[in-house]
């Protein structure tokens, strides 16, 4: 008993059988976490369906004022930090401390980049009235429905956005105890679940590109 | 007794906790490049005029997508049954709170009570 316990230092916690049952526990754990993430984003998603489906011109319409390059750019920017932070938990996985930095910061610099296109796109967004309030004009009229897919539109890329600084700011601190070696030992799991929870960013933005940037591109 | 068992186990995780849960680098970059493929072909689908199809494909592309991102960067595939039912029973709340949504709001208009008048009052 203490010769297995002994053997994985502090790593496995004392109420847990061994690292494999403790693994389980914090898949369980983090996945229970993203169910409920899911239902958070699901009903701004849900509002998106009743009001396109009753609005579906302006929606179109409003879309079309979205950049849909750098909306596409940023698509494959977050892709392409999914998969350095793959790396990452594969790094971890074999323990390799300067593996999991790096590729850690690839996924931080990514990040980044989607986060500094996503404020050019506001900006851009501000200057041309397009956030919903007293000063929303479209196309130099007070916006009757347009302003709901705006509404939606900063709402549900916000909190996406949101989400993604909270992600970032787990990886800083990731890549920090990485260099300590705290992931030099089996059994420890955290840069694998920060993964999941990075992995969940990207896979709601799958669904935001197309409901978002291209609804109207066909006309 | 309870010693024996407890090393038998560790010893065990230890064996195939690299090789059980993951895929190799080769899956990754396969899942990667499938999915910049994927967002081009949104894209480029988004481009053409389906009626009443267009947003059907879009979302049928993204969940194409999306059970790759959770198969393979997020390990589900690997991973124990109890894994699956929980990302599963995500999926399955989603459809009941979207689909009771929908239902509700597009079936409004079917009855009498939800008449202009009342609408507009």
């Amino acid at each position: 008993m203490s010769d297995s316990h002994g053997a994985h230092g502090g790593a496995l916690a004392h109420h847990f059988e061994d690292l494999e049952q403790q693994r389980e526990a914090h898949t369980l754990g983090m996945w229970a976490f993203l169910v409920t993430e899911v239902l958070f984003f699901g009903g701004l998603f849900g509002a998106y369906a009743v009001y396109r489906s009753s609005y579906p011109q302006a929606f179109a319409n409003a879309s079309n004022q979205l950049d849909h390059v750098l909306g596409g750019i940023n698509t494959a920017v977050l892709i392409g930090s999914s998969f350095t932070m793959v790396l990452a938990v594969h790094a971890a996985q074999l323990r390799r401390k300067w593996q999991i930095f790096g590729w850690l910061w690839a996924t931080i610099v990514l990040g980044a980049v989607f986060l500094g296109v996503k404020y050019v796109e506001y900006h851009h967004k501000w200057e041309h009235h397009l956030v919903p309030g007293p000063n929303f004009l479209f196309e130099g009229q007070p916006g009757g429905s347009e302003q709901l897919f705006f509404a939606l539109y900063f709402s549900m890329t916000g909190l996406h956005a949101f989400h993604m600084v909270i992600g970032a700011g787990v990886l800083i601190w990731l890549s920090v105890l990485a260099l300590k070696g705290r992931f030099d030992e089996p059994g420890r799991n955290a840069v694998e679940m920060a993964g999941l929870y990075w992995h969940f960013v990207d896979l709601v933005w799958i669904f935001l590109f197309p409901l978002l940037y291209l609804l109207g591109r066909h006309q | 007794m309870s010693g024996a068992h407890n090393d038998h186990a560790a010893g065990g995780s230890q064996a195939h906790s690299h090789t059980g849960h993951s895929g190799g680098l080769g899956a990754y970059f396969a899942v990667f490049a499938a999915l910049l493929v994927g967002t081009w072909l949104t894209v480029w689908v988004a481009e053409h005029d389906y009626g009443a199809w267009n947003t059907p494909i879009a979302l049928a592309i993204a969940c194409t997508k999306a059970t790759l991102v959770v198969l393979y960067f997020m390990h589900v595939r690997w991973s124990s049954k109890v894994v699956w039912l929980a990302a599963a029973i995500g999926f399955v709340f989603l459809v009941i709170l979207l689909g009771f949504t929908i239902s509700d709001y597009a079936t409004r208009e079917w009855l009498e009570i939800y008449s202009e008048p009342l609408r507009s009052r």
